[in-house]
């Protein structure tokens, strides 16, 4: 009698938990998240890509082209861009002549190191990645301006604004507090 | 000037290490198309770069928002709709197409920062990741740094003041044709201008080895 008390309590308690389980199954699938989605809008990756060499009709589309598509859709236009830009461009201090430099910006991604330092230009590494304090604007100017030996145009191959107007920090955040 | 004169002491030597990596151009990205022109998902500018206080880890910054006075700054908010996505190739080939995410959103005051993980969805359509974010409380104007960590992740975000600096008003002048050459000194277009900032430093071991392509991405929910 008592070994069927225990029998039918065990029973009444593994269905009470199978009830329980079942009922947390329901709740979990009610709150199961849905797929968040989202549609792209502008990206950026080198500075100044899309500014300086998209023709304003164009901008959008450049935006939401995957990188990996980007080349085949703009390599030309850029091309162009440049030559219009430095109607006497040969070739950078890269030597790299037009079609090849401007094919080399239409994929707009920034190749950053895991094993050397880190910059867009420190006299030693080239674009490595993109440090805060990187004269990247004059860095441009030269391979845009300065031909093949970086002294042509003497006039726009620097802006002359060197530095950031207010210091970095060497600790987490690393910018600079607001204005 | 020394920048001018060790660019041309490199020389060819350059060419090699940099045929498949060269870059350039430039006002940065602010302002930079009608979509997106005084909008939540205007990207001014990326950073990365080795952490300088941890030498394992590398810091990403993509700042939106630019431009903005000090007075605009205390109201300035990330959009809600809007999520900034970190895009990284660490294939072998370079393929350039993302490997690896890390996606931000912004929700209720919070910061909250998914990954690196590998993408739900590849392309110009996201999918929020589903694991557990890093969260942090986004900075109010004025008030110290938060920063939200786990996992040997930091996270930020908030208003910073904008890193980039350019005479871009003589860069107009002169591709405007009222203007022949920059002047000495520029004048910095930036300064005293502020941004709405994202720093997200990250351990090199879950980005991959060698080198690794990124691009950042904002992304407006539907």
């Amino acid at each position: 009698m008592m070994k069927t008390t225990l029998k039918y309590l065990s029973m009444i308690a593994f269905l009470g938990m199978v009830i329980t389980f079942t009922a947390c199954d329901d709740d979990d699938d009610n709150d199961m998240p849905v797929n968040i989605i989202y549609e792209q809008e502008d990206q950026m990756a080198r500075p100044a890509i899309n500014t300086v060499f998209v023709s304003t009709g164009e901008k959008d589309i450049f935006n939401t082209t995957p990188p990996a598509e980007q080349g085949a859709a703009f390599a030309t236009k850029f091309n162009d861009k440049l030559l219009a830009l430095n109607p006497g461009y040969t070739t950078n201090l890269l030597g790299l002549d037009a079609a090849t430099f401007t094919g080399v910006l239409a994929t707009d991604v920034l190749t950053v190191s895991l094993n050397a330092p880190t910059t867009f230009y420190d006299g030693t590494n080239v674009l490595t990645g993109r440090k805060l304090e990187d004269d990247v604007i004059t860095v441009e100017l030269i391979l845009l301006f300065g031909g093949p030996d970086a002294m042509s145009n003497p006039g726009l191959t620097d802006d002359h604004v060197d530095a950031n107007d207010k210091s970095f920090s060497d600790s987490f955040p690393y910018l600079a507090s607001p204005h | 000037m020394r920048l001018k004169l060790n660019l041309k002491t490199l020389g060819l030597a350059l060419v090699a290490i940099v045929a498949c990596a060269a870059s350039y151009l430039i006002a940065a990205d602010h302002i930079d198309s009608p979509a997106v022109t005084g909008t939540g998902s205007d990207i001014t500018d990326v950073y990365a770069f080795q952490s300088p206080a941890n030498a394992n880890n590398i810091v990403f910054v993509v700042n939106v928002q630019g431009l903005l006075a000090p007075t605009a700054t205390a109201a300035a908010s990330f959009d809600e709709e809007v999520m900034i996505e970190i895009n990284i190739d660490n294939s072998a080939t370079k393929d350039n197409t993302e490997d690896l995410v890390i996606q931000a959103a912004f929700d209720n005051g919070k910061v909250k920062v998914y990954g690196p993980e590998a993408p739900i969805q590849k392309g110009v359509m996201s999918t929020l990741l589903k694991s557990s974010p890093i969260e942090a409380s986004i900075s109010a104007y004025g008030a110290n740094p938060i920063i939200g960590e786990s996992n040997g992740i930091k996270v930020f975000a908030g208003p910073r003041d904008d890193p980039f600096f350019f005479d871009l008003n003589q860069f107009k002048a002169i591709i405007g044709g009222t203007a022949t050459s920059f002047n000495n000194p520029g004048t910095d277009a930036f300064a005293g201008t502020n941004v709405l900032a994202l720093v997200i430093e990250v351990p090199k071991s879950m980005l991959g080895s060698g080198s690794i392509n990124i691009w950042a991405t904002s992304n407006r929910e539907m």
